[in-house]
């Protein structure tokens, strides 16, 4: 009997009597990580990495009944031994390993391979079934690496700086955000909208080192940004805010500015391939990693990847999650950053 | 290679004209002037020799990236551009190169009549020693053209700047005839090859809508009222036996429009007419989709002449004898330009009539049968006014007729091309015809980007069925539809077809079953037979 099973509620091992990022609320969530499409209020208790606790308490209630585990770390429930191993995605990202009578079965959530310098790097873990991603699974996404990545960034900044304009990056609070930090930090310093810096908080409170930024407030001049990086969530993007800095520039960081069709969609003016999923080379070498006998292909390019698995001798099926395979979760707004995003606080 | 590279990279990265203006002079400034007339080129739209199909490029790079051709079409559905499609497929190439754009230009010109084997391996060899921007750029002079939002007109005021000419004078020279292959930078910036002298546009005098009621502008009398006609604004220039037709968008589009060629032969030296290119036939105006099939073409079939024939309809004369008239009263331009035109009976030229009225209100009854000859409503023009270069308050206005509406739910979506090609922005709409929904029409623009995007993700979670790109979806967005006319329609299951439908706005406040019936729009219809 397969260990998971694709409910309404989401991704239920029975035996176990668990769900994993489920999307309605349940008694016991497994959850992979912090982002608002993986995590919801109202299950009754928690099982998350010991980083992605403080995010999710400050992100949804401080209420919430949290249980923890570092990477490497397993507990047993009804008998399933749960145990979590680095994604790679974002700061506190886990693969969830599920282990009942020597049947494996590993949840992957988000995950990328590269290592991001602020994220624990993504681990293969052998198993029998894998619930892979499938963001950007297609051929013609395939990352650079991110040095190259923060170098053009860096030149962008630069040239702004001098011509008198704005750099402002639209970056998700939770995880671009921070990768931002860590690998644009020298010596133009950076200012953070409001979201980002309470996130930043937790995460420094929490142990990570993470480089210093400045919080936006009412009393932070055009100028003083003029001379900086502004990092912004995407919520953010056409605020009368940003259109009221001195000459403002706006940068996009995601995988879809591979594209020059989905750059060009964005009001944005200049677009940076960038992304915290793995790109096409890097869903393969995970897959095959795992040596997994049959993979389910969740939200992203599901009907082409799977298809592709299937035709190399993967068995493979797609697998509907609640909002579709065609939403692409890089560009949805993250209710987290609307719900903190007060704009008369900057 | 790479300064281009560069160029293009600049291009795409700001929405505003002013730094795109700024990369270009910067461009202009440093480049290869070999290289530069080949920009100039490009972005012009004249394309290099191309000795290599474009399906063999696709067949290459599925041969060496061992990609199954179902998955390069998927791959090229997301990318939305073979070129770029390529150019993000390949392995990352293992050398790099300097050589420039206008040399590659020559060897890919070299290879012209070369078997496939050694075209192969000319272009495995050029993949593999450039960057992915150059590659998409280099598989763009093999099967592609340039658009990346630079207009002729942005180009020339780049050129202009960097050169310090006049910028009407480099319009003339790179529209004119000229083979990149031979000519220099400095020759074709200065137009040796043509005399620009003889091609002087002056700016177009333009009018503001007018917002209060007309009677507010004093005595009819004192006032010239003609149709406002819905087609592309245009100046026909005759000096010294040349011709030039300019676009209101300052464009020379004298090759599109044959029809007008006869010109030179009626025309007297020293003549520049204002008016406007419409689709003509026997004098009378036809509609603005049929003038569309004729705009930015490069070549015209018969087909396509007979179709949609041009005619152009004379609004003004700025310039007689070689003198410039534009300070002359608006009624005596309008004697002498009677006298130049009003004898041209057989011919697609026509003098645009004055309309007679003794007062206001009967303007205003006539300005409501503006639809009945495809005119767009009434323009106000003073008589003593002078010609004004752009846009001045007071002396022209123009009195325009409301657009029909309606609110129709939308039914089905479809994902657009190009830029659009990853969202939901084609929309079927229906209105109601008892308890049924039948479509009225297809639109795919009158939202602002962040609209669309709101709809697209109402698309995604509210999709019903799929049929290829097109989904069904829940009757529940209600939009407002702006349309120029209705007409009887069997090809239609409605039985009728509105002219050109787009969104107005997206009505939030209403609900699918507050939006129009069939009934209305059948109403509408008989009252416009």
């Amino acid at each position: 009997m397969a260990l998971i099973e694709f409910t309404k509620r989401g991704i239920y091992c029975k035996q176990g009597d668990f769900y994993v990022d489920p999307w309605w609320p349940v008694d016991y969530a497994v959850t992979t990580h912090g982002h608002s499409d993986h995590v919801r209020f109202g299950n009754k208790y928690y099982l998350c990495h010991t980083l992605t606790k403080p995010i999710i308490k400050r992100r949804i209630s401080e209420d919430l009944n949290v249980e923890t585990l570092n990477y490497g770390e397993s507990i047993v429930r009804n008998g399933v031994n749960i145990s979590f191993y680095p994604a790679g995605h974002i700061i506190g990202s886990a693969q969830v390993r599920l282990e009942y009578k020597g049947e494996i079965c590993v949840i992957s959530g988000d995950y990328k391979i590269e290592d991001d310098g602020i994220s624990d790097v993504f681990e293969p873990v052998k198993c029998h079934s894998f619930v892979s991603e499938s963001t950007f699974g297609l051929p013609v996404y395939k990352w650079q690496k991110q040095d190259i990545v923060f170098n053009n960034i860096k030149n962008w900044v630069n040239d702004n700086v001098h011509q008198q304009k704005t750099s402002v990056l639209i970056a998700y609070s939770l995880g671009k955000a921070q990768r931002l930090i860590k690998n644009l930090a020298g010596d133009v310093p950076i200012y953070v909208h409001n979201s980002i810096a309470n996130l930043n908080e937790v995460i420094i409170k929490a142990g990570v080192n993470l480089p210093e930024t400045i919080r936006i407030t009412p009393e932070t001049t055009k100028d003083e940004l003029q001379k900086g990086i502004v990092i912004v969530p995407p919520a953010m993007r056409d605020s009368r805010w940003i259109k009221n800095l001195s000459h403002p520039v706006t940068g996009i960081c995601s995988g879809w500015m591979q594209v020059r069709a989905h750059r060009r969609w964005q009001s944005a003016d200049a677009g940076f391939a960038l992304s915290d999923h793995a790109d096409w080379p890097g869903l393969m070498e995970a897959i095959t990693a795992t040596g997994a006998e049959k993979v389910y292909v969740t939200h992203g390019f599901t009907a082409t990847f799977s298809r592709f698995l299937n035709d190399n001798g993967i068995e493979s099926a797609e697998v509907m999650t609640k909002f579709g395979q065609e939403d692409d979760e890089e560009n949805k707004v993250d209710l987290a950053d609307v719900e903190t995003h007060n704009p008369k606080t900057i | 290679m790479k300064r281009f590279a560069r160029l293009i990279q600049k291009l795409e990265q700001s929405n505003k004209t002013n730094d795109k203006i700024t990369a270009l002079v910067d461009y202009f400034n440093y480049a290869d002037d070999k290289d530069k007339v080949w920009v100039i080129a490009l972005f012009t739209g004249k394309k290099p020799k191309r000795p290599i199909k474009s399906a063999l490029l696709k067949y290459w790079a599925i041969e060496i990236t061992e990609t199954p051709e179902w998955l390069f079409s998927e791959s090229y559905s997301n990318v939305g551009d073979l070129s770029e499609t390529i150019a993000l497929l390949l392995p990352p190439a293992e050398n790099t190169s300097d050589y420039q754009l206008h040399k590659w230009i020559e060897d890919l010109h070299d290879l012209e009549g070369k078997d496939d084997e050694t075209k192969k391996n000319f272009i495995l060899n050029a993949w593999n020693t450039l960057e992915n921007q150059e590659r998409f750029i280099f598989n763009k002079l093999i099967s592609g053209n340039f658009r990346i939002g630079v207009s002729n007109k942005m180009l020339v005021n780049a050129l202009a700047k960097q050169s310090s000419l006049d910028s009407a004078q480099i319009m003339h020279s790179i529209m004119g005839k000229w083979d990149p292959y031979e000519i220099t930078f400095t020759e074709l910036i200065n137009g040796i090859h043509v005399n620009t002298d003889n091609s002087w546009p002056y700016p177009f005098c333009l009018a503001y809508a007018l917002e209060s009621e007309p009677s507010t502008l004093g005595d009819i009398k004192e006032w010239q009222a003609e149709w406002k006609w819905d087609g592309i604004r245009g100046q026909i220039v005759k000096r010294n036996g040349e011709l030039f037709i300019w676009s209101r968008g300052e464009e020379l589009v004298t090759e599109q429009f044959p029809e007008l060629h006869f010109l030179i032969d009626i025309l007297p030296d020293g003549v520049v007419l204002d008016g406007e290119i419409l689709a003509v036939q026997d004098k009378n105006v036809l509609s603005f989709s049929t003038l569309q099939q004729r705009l930015n073409r490069k070549t015209i079939n018969k087909k396509q002449l007979e179709d949609a024939p041009i005619g152009f309809f004379v609004y003004d004369i700025l310039e007689y004898e070689a003198n410039d008239f534009r300070e002359q009263p608006l009624n005596q331009r309008r004697k002498i330009l009677e006298q130049l035109i009003g004898g041209l009976d057989e011919s697609p030229v026509v003098l645009s009539p004055v309309i007679n009225c003794n007062n206001w209100e009967e303007l205003a009854e006539l300005r409501q049968t503006s639809r009945s000859i495809n005119s767009e409503g009434i323009m106000l023009k003073k008589l003593s006014s002078h010609y004004h270069s752009g846009r001045k308050r007071g002396d022209w206005w123009k009195w325009k007729i409301n657009p029909y509406t309606v609110d129709a739910v939308m039914i089905y979506a479809q994902k657009g091309s190009g830029r659009r090609a990853n969202f939901f922005t084609d929309y079927t709409f229906a209105v109601r015809d008892g308890e049924n929904l039948v479509t009225i029409a297809k639109a795919y623009s009158g939202l602002t980007d962040k609209e669309i995007k709101e709809v697209n993700s109402f698309v995604t979670k509210n999709a019903i069925e799929k049929f290829g790109p097109v989904r069904t979806v829940k009757p529940e967005l209600v939009f407002e539809i702006a349309f120029e006319g209705i007409a009887e329609s069997k090809r239609h299951k409605a039985g009728l077809a509105l002219r050109f439908p787009r969104i107005l706005r997206w009505r939030k406040d209403k609900k699918a079953d507050e939006i129009n019936t069939l009934e209305d729009l059948r109403q509408l219809l008989a009252s416009t037979m």
